[in-house]
């Protein structure tokens, strides 16, 4: 699969070695971070009852473990950067990019954002197996914010993206895994995002469908769209991304160039 | 230049937090065709199934409203004219109360799987529970209408007070509905807990016996229940066809106001902290 995403990639680093690489005018940024923390408190002895936590709260006996997830992060994202974040699992990558989403707000410290973002945190996320390919559409387009008038301007292309053809009015359950993920795909980046956010969600699907994304990915990134990309992969990142942050266990170790980060990441990480 | 780049750009601002009230309900009026995807999905979901469904919408409660009606006029005695009239309108309130507080709570647990992973402005899933119970309560006034006309109830002036009471019970529905489902949020028990609330408060207000039957030294008491305002703004246009007592009105609107606000306030407030924890 990484194979199959440096290539697709290739000829990006190409331009961006030979024509784009001298330094852009400062370019502004689109995502900031200032100072941001993420604190889970996690219970000591887990309550997930009222009458427990009723009978805890009279002898005073609620504590918690405090864990930060992030803490002390600040970093800037530029328009039209392929940002990449590297870490070990429970570094805290995910939890960084659900930050920037808006799926949850920081504990402490600011996150600013500017621009329309298309989450891939997860493929479907909100899809029905009951309900057809086509009714899919319409609600995950509208959980993820698109207005109707929106998804039936983007309909047919969300439909041949994901190659559904006549199944289009089939139950999702009867569909193949690899057609769910198109269509999810197909949905979340149907209204071109100023912002695209992928945490390893291309390690899911067959070889066709990740070469398919990786070249909507590129395009996008032609037309000015600032990608973060999360990735095991350091390869990766070193190969397609222009800056990267390294992330251990909530803190910050570099944020560079992604060469070098990737470099001091495999070396000391 | 593609119509994506003319789009002013979204500014999202994690420390911008001054309107936190209005910015729910600004989000909610963008969100609108996804409140309106997740209604129509729960009435297909409802009536599709079953060519019976629509039909069974109006079926439940007035079946409830025959048994209950022979049990209280032959088993108990209770001489109350127009009894099916009384049962049924007090039956379709209480209903919407229950299944909208309920489907609030079972909406954001749903959804609390997608609070994961992608923005949705939380106050969605009450609207949609309000919605649903909503179109429910009206696909059922038809059969109130004709349980009216079959005692010989004509409807009178005073009827188009209802639609007033059905919008003061709904603000304080959807108040009861955010601060239950930002209960559950933090207590998976809550749901079973007000199950047993909903029961007790059942039986505990006039819905299916009149007041009068209670010991007049009891009565007072009956006065501490929100919801039998609301009952009886409700109820004296349908069935006695009588403008209700202004009094009741003022009641039921001071608490509809100030139940949604609490329950809107203390929502947005603790919403954030959701994708933590659901
Ligand atoms: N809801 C939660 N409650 C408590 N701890 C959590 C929660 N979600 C994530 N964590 C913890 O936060 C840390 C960072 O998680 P995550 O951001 O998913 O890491 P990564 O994506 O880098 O693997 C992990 O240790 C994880 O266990
Ligand atoms: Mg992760």
């Amino acid at each position: 699969m990484r194979d199959a995403m440096i290539k697709g990639l290739e000829n990006a680093e190409e331009r961006r070695e030979t024509g784009e690489n001298r330094q852009p005018q400062p370019a502004a940024a689109v995502i900031r971070l200032e100072d941001v923390a993420v604190r889970y408190r996690v219970a000591h002895e887990q309550i997930r009852t009222l009458k427990e936590y009723a009978i805890r709260a009279l002898k005073r006996r609620v504590t918690y473990n405090e864990f930060y997830a992030l803490d002390g992060v600040s970093l800037e994202v530029y328009a039209g950067e392929v940002f990449g974040v590297v870490g070990r699992n429970g570094a805290g990558k995910s939890t960084l990019l659900r930050l920037i989403a808006q799926v949850m707000r920081p504990t402490r410290g600011r996150v600013w954002r500017k621009g329309r973002v298309a989450p891939l945190l997860e493929l479907g996320a909100g899809f029905h197996d009951e309900l057809t390919g086509r009714e899919n559409i319409f609600l995950n387009g509208a959980l993820i914010g698109y207005t109707r008038a929106e998804i039936l301007r983007l309909f047919d292309e969300i439909v041949e993206f994901a190659e559904l053809g006549n199944f289009i009015d089939t139950p999702l359950r009867n569909l193949s895994s690899g057609m769910t993920a198109r269509l999810g795909f197909a949905v979340a980046t149907a209204a071109h995002p100023d912002i695209l956010i992928v945490d390893e969600v291309l390690s899911v699907g067959d070889e066709r469908f990740k070469q398919k994304c990786t070249s909507r990915i590129e395009s996008f990134r032609r037309n000015g769209a600032t990608i973060l990309l999360v990735s095991h992969s350091a390869d990766l990142v070193k190969s397609i991304c222009n800056r990267a942050v390294w992330l251990e266990r909530g803190k910050v170790r570099a944020i560079d160039r992604a060469a070098e980060v990737v470099q001091m990441y495999e070396q000391q990480g | 230049m593609p119509f994506y780049m003319q789009s002013s750009p979204e500014i999202y601002d994690s420390s911008d937090r001054k309107l936190i009230l209005l910015d729910e309900v600004r989000e909610l009026v963008r969100y609108r065709d996804l409140l309106f995807q997740l209604i129509s999905r729960n009435l297909k979901t409802r009536y599709k199934r079953s060519v019976l469904g629509i039909v069974w919408t109006m079926v439940h409660p007035l079946m409830m409203m025959i048994v209950l009606t022979l049990a209280f006029s032959h088993v108990w005695r209770i001489e109350l004219p127009n009894f099916s009239v009384y049962v049924l309108s007090g039956l379709l309130l209480w209903n919407f109360f229950s299944q909208t507080t309920n489907s609030a709570m079972s909406e954001l647990l749903w959804g609390g799987r997608l609070l994961h992973r992608i923005y949705i402005p939380k106050g969605v899933f009450a609207v949609t529970a309000l919605g649903t119970g909503l179109v429910n309560l009206c696909l059922s006034l038809p059969a109130l209408f004709i349980i009216m006309l079959a005692n010989g109830l004509t409807p009178r002036a005073p009827i188009i007070f209802v639609p007033v009471a059905i919008l003061l019970v709904s603000m304080f529905t959807l108040g009861c509905g955010l601060l239950l489902s930002t209960l559950v949020v933090f207590f998976a028990d809550t749901y079973e807990m007000f199950q047993i609330v909903l029961l007790s408060w059942f039986y505990l207000q006039p819905i299916m016996y009149p007041i009068w039957i209670i010991p007049e030294s009891y009565r007072w008491l009956f006065a501490f229940n929100p919801m039998s305002y609301f009952l009886t703004i409700f109820r004296t246009p349908i069935y006695d066809g009588l403008w209700p007592p202004a009094q009741d009105v003022a009641i039921a609107a001071a608490l509809a106001v100030s139940v949604l606000t609490l329950g809107w306030w203390v929502f947005t407030r603790k919403a954030d902290q959701f994708a933590y924890y659901v």
